[in-house]
Formats: C-alpha cells, structure tokens, sequence
C-alpha cells in the first residue's frame, strides 16, 4: 500500500539558510506519526513544506499519490491536508464562530458545515460556550482548541499539529492529547511534531527524529522511546 | 447671519467635503490593512474614476447613477490591473520598492491622463439639479445631498461585506495574518486583489461625486484629495476601516471650519497640521491601539 504522505529526499532553504537537508518521510493512511526534535530542528519547517507555505527546491512532496509540492497553499487545503500551526495563530480580531467559519472557508456544504460545528463543539466544549467571544481573550488551552477545532472544520484527511503542548499546564497537556487520539480514531491521520517527546511518543505509531534538519533516526513509537539514544537526548535520560 | 448659523452651515459643507475623504481613505486603509502598502497612487485613481463618470454621462448620455456605477465598475477592475501588473510581481521585494513603484504609478496615471484627455480642465455636466432642502434657515443643496446618501449606502454596503460575506471574512483574516489565511485555503492574491477593486470604487465614486460637487475636473485633481485622504486614513488608524470613515469626516468638518472662520487660505495647512499631530501624539491613530508595530 502506497503511503498517504510520502515525503522525498527534500531540500528547504531560507534564502541561503540550508534548513531542510535532505529528509524523506512516509505517513499511511490511520496513522499517528510524530515528528520530534530540538529547538530549530526543522519541524516547523518540514510541516509549513507540506501545506505549501514553502516550496522546496530539490525532491518531492506527494499526497494521495498526486504530488503535492509546489502546489499554491489553498490547493493543498482543497487536496485534504489541514495544519494547525506553531503558536496557535487564530484570528484573535474575530470571534470564536468566525473562526470556525474560515476554517470552512473551502467547503460550501451547507448542512455538513452545520453538522460539523456540532462536532467541533462536542469535542470541545468550552468553545461552545464562548461563540461569539473575541478569539484573542480566550486562555492558551482555549486558543489550542480553536485553532484545532478551526482545522478540523475543513475535514482534513491528514492533520499537521505543530507543538499543541507548547506552554499548557500539564493536565491540559493530557487532554489535548486524548483529543488527538480521538480525532484519529474517527479518521483522521496525524503528523504530530512535538518537543514534548514523552507524550508524543505514547499516542503515536511511529517516529523520526529531525537533528539540524536531517533525520538521525526513525521507527516504532514504543521502540525509540525505549532506546538509549532517544532517551538520552529527549526524554530527559 | 449669527455665529451659530454659520457654525451649523460650515459643518453642512465640511461633511460633504469630508465624505469624499472618507471615500478615498477606505481605499488607502484597505490596501494598507492588507499588503502594509501606502498606495500613493490612490487619488490617481479617483481621478479616472472623475473621467469616466464624465465620458459615461457626456459620451454615453448616462444619468447620474448609472454613470456612478460604471465608473466604479471600470475603475475597480483599473485598480485590479494596477495591482497584478505593479505590485504584485514585487510581494516579496522590500516595502520601500512597492512604495516607490506607487508614485511611478501615480505619475503614469497622471501623465497618461493628459495625453489621452488633455490637460485641460472639464466642465462636469450638471446632472444633478434637484432642489436642496432648507431646514430652519440652513441649505442643505442638492449635490450635498447626493453625496451625503451616496457616502451612506456605500459605507453601509462596504460594513456588510466586511462583517458579514465570505470574501469579507477572507479580507480580514488576510489582513491579520496572511499565512494562516492561507492555511485556511484562502487564495490570498486573489483576497489582494478584491481588495484593490474595492478600494478604486469607492474612489472613483468619490471621484464622480466631486465632479458634480465642484463641476470641473482634471487630471491633476487627485493629488491634493489623494494626501488628505491619506491623512484622514492616518487620522482614524490606518487599516481600521471605521477609523477612515470618521477620519474623512473629521478632517472634512476642520476645512470647512478653518475655511468659514478663519482663512481658505491656511485649509490645507489645517490638514497636514493635523497629519504631524497625529505622527507626534498618537501614531496608531484615533481608532488604533497603542501598539508597536513590526517592521
Ligand atoms: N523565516 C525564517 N528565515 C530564516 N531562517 C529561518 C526562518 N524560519 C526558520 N528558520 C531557521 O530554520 C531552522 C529550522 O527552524 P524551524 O522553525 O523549522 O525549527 P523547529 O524545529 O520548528 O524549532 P522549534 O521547536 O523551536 O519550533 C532554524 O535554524 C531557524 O533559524
Ligand atoms: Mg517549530
């Protein structure tokens, strides 16, 4: 079975800044996959590629079989893959409806964009109680929420998470991540990039690990987080 | 007549004045809002908008409303030309070479203009001669009144689709942070490139508004317009599209003040005063908040 992302020896560059080198990745369809590693790594990096943010300048992005790269950023939406960015990002002028709203924004199913408001809104609760408040008062777990119920409400195929941990209390921590194995387990695949390799590494199925925008090592979830290296490195011995 | 009488007539006049300004700052808020570009170009724009509400209604025998929308229509898709053949080739070079391919623009419409319509000043049909109003001793005549509910139905549409449409929510998200719009599967160029349409409408309705106002066009006409609207757009918060909106009106109603009570003379003084002391005291402007932008 062909793989639903396949990420091929790619080359991103800042201007002369080399900082993707040469990286290939593959995530099937069901997965959870994570992407783990130091500050300046290349994680965000690597996921802004794929949503076509950046074009890499040598390899090859494909989804679904059909390649991606160089692709328009809108397109790759169209094709099925929704990112929730590094630091949230959420349109902290709009309210929390609005919100939601654009991240529709490519649908024009009336009922099914209904139906998923709902959905978004079981999952997380405490946005529903709070549509019409201004996005930018919401608390950082809240903000989390929207921004992953905002891509969620384009019906993505694959879902790019990048850090949902990043500066949440550790209980919350634990509840964005039993959400992200629950919107797996109802279909959607999950390229999940985390500093918080513990975490990351006991919801996923498998693992790279980016070093300087190389990956140095990749597997089965359980088995890099039972390694020495990995251990060593990023789960504090 | 009294003081208060000359008071209340001064205002009448500042606020159409200031309603045109306020038309032409909504396009400078808008593009600014969206690619952080002063389109100094901008009154150029309103300047064609003049002509050709002059050519539909003299060449065409238009009425003053059809000839409104065809040159909003017109001008609009000019400003969307402008946009995708000078700007947007340079969205990725640095502000200050956009900055100064506008005044290029600006001069090519200005120059242009008076090849293809002489420089010599028109004569705007009078198109418009329904009786003013006259409420307690004040005349409200009729172009006032034209523009007042122009400017009205224009901004309440403009509001709607801002808040309310699709392509609306798509400006705003484009405007507060462009890469996530495009996360979103938002096309952002063509969200840019709306938004130049929309802004030269409104400009040219400003444009043919003035013509009926003042009766005399020419292709010179935008430039002074065009930096007061620029200074109305400054005034309110440039990118905050109530801020042009009041900006206009407010600097519109001190011409007219310093004109009727002081001296014609020291009108456009009055607005670039204001301009530096708004620089000086609150950069962000009367709607924008106190932040530090970027740059
Ligand atoms: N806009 C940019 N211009 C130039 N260099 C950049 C830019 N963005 C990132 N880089 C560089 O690219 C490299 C990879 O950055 P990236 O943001 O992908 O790292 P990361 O793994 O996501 O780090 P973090 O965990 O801190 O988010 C870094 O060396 C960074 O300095
Ligand atoms: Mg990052």
């Amino acid at each position: 079975m062909a793989a639903m992302l396949d990420i091929k020896d790619i080359n991103v560059y800042y201007g002369a800044i080399h900082a993707i080198k040469g990286i290939s990745l593959t995530v099937n369809e069901g997965e959870i996959v994570t992407l783990i590693g130091a500050n300046g790594a290349g994680k965000s990096t690597t996921l802004r590629t794929v949503s076509g943010l950046l074009t890499p300048k040598e390899g090859e992005i494909k989804f679904l079989g059909e390649t991606i790269s160089g692709l328009p950023a809108q397109d790759i939406v169209r094709a099925g893959i929704s990112q929730v960015p590094e630091g949230r990002r959420i349109f902290a002028n709009m309210t929390v409806m609005e919100n939601l709203e654009l991240g529709a924004y490519i649908r024009t199913d009336k009922e099914g964009i209904e139906k998923d408001y709902q959905m978004v809104f079981e999952r997380f609760p405490r946005l529903a109680e709070r549509k019409e408040q201004q996005a930018g008062t919401l608390s950082g777990g809240e903000q989390q929420m929207l921004a992953m119920g905002r891509a969620l409400m384009s019906r993505p195929k694959l879902l790019l998470l990048d850090e949902p941990s990043m500066g949440l209390a550790p209980l919350l921590i634990r509840e964005i991540f039993n959400i992200i194995v629950d919107i797996n387990k109802a279909g959607t695949t999950v390229l999940l990039v985390e500093q918080n390799a513990n975490m990351a590494l006991s919801i996923a199925n498998r693992a790279y690990v980016l070093e300087t925008g190389r990956i140095t090592l990749s597997g089965d979830a359980k088995e890099l987080a039972a390694s020495e290296d990995v251990r060593k490195a990023y789960l504090g011995g | 007549m009294d003081f208060g009488s000359h008071l209340i007539q001064q205002l009448i006049n500042g606020i159409s004045l200031g309603s045109v300004y306020a038309l032409i700052a909504l396009g400078y808020t808008m593009v600014y809002g969206i690619i952080k570009l002063i389109n100094f170009a901008h009154g150029d724009i309103y300047m064609v908008g003049a002509y050709v509400g002059f050519f539909a209604i003299t060449v065409a025998h238009m009425g003053i409303f059809p000839a409104l929308i065809v040159s909003m229509v017109v001008t609009g898709l000019l400003g969307m030309v402008v946009e995708r053949l000078a700007y947007k080739p340079l969205r990725h070079a640095p502000r200050i070479s956009v900055l100064i391919t506008a005044i290029g623009v600006s001069f090519f419409l200005e120059y242009g203009s008076m090849y293809f319509v002489s420089p010599t000043p028109r004569t705007f049909p009078r198109v418009f001669e329904t009786e003013g109003l006259t409420i307690a001793g004040f005349t409200v005549n009729g172009q006032q009144l034209l523009i007042f509910a122009i400017t009205l139905v224009l901004m309440v549409l403009l509001t709607y689709i801002v808040q309310y449409t699709k392509i609306g929510k798509a400006m705003r998200a484009v405007s507060f942070d462009t890469e996530t719009a495009q996360l979103m599967g938002i096309d952002a160029n063509r969200v840019i490139s709306v938004t130049f349409g929309i802004g030269s409408a409104l400009a040219a309705a400003g444009g043919v508004l003035v013509g009926v106002y003042y009766n005399s066009i020419d292709p010179l006409m935008g430039i002074m317009p065009g930096l007061k609207a620029f200074v109305a757009a400054v005034l309110g918060g440039i990118g905050i599209i109530p801020g042009a909106m009041a900006g206009g009106l407010i600097l519109g109603i001190i011409e007219a003040l310093v004109s009727g009570f002081i001296s014609s003379t020291f009108r456009d003084a009055a607005a670039f005063a204001i301009l530096i002391l708004v620089l000086l005291f609150k950069p962000s402007g009367l709607f924008g908040k106190n932040t530090q932008e970027k740059v």
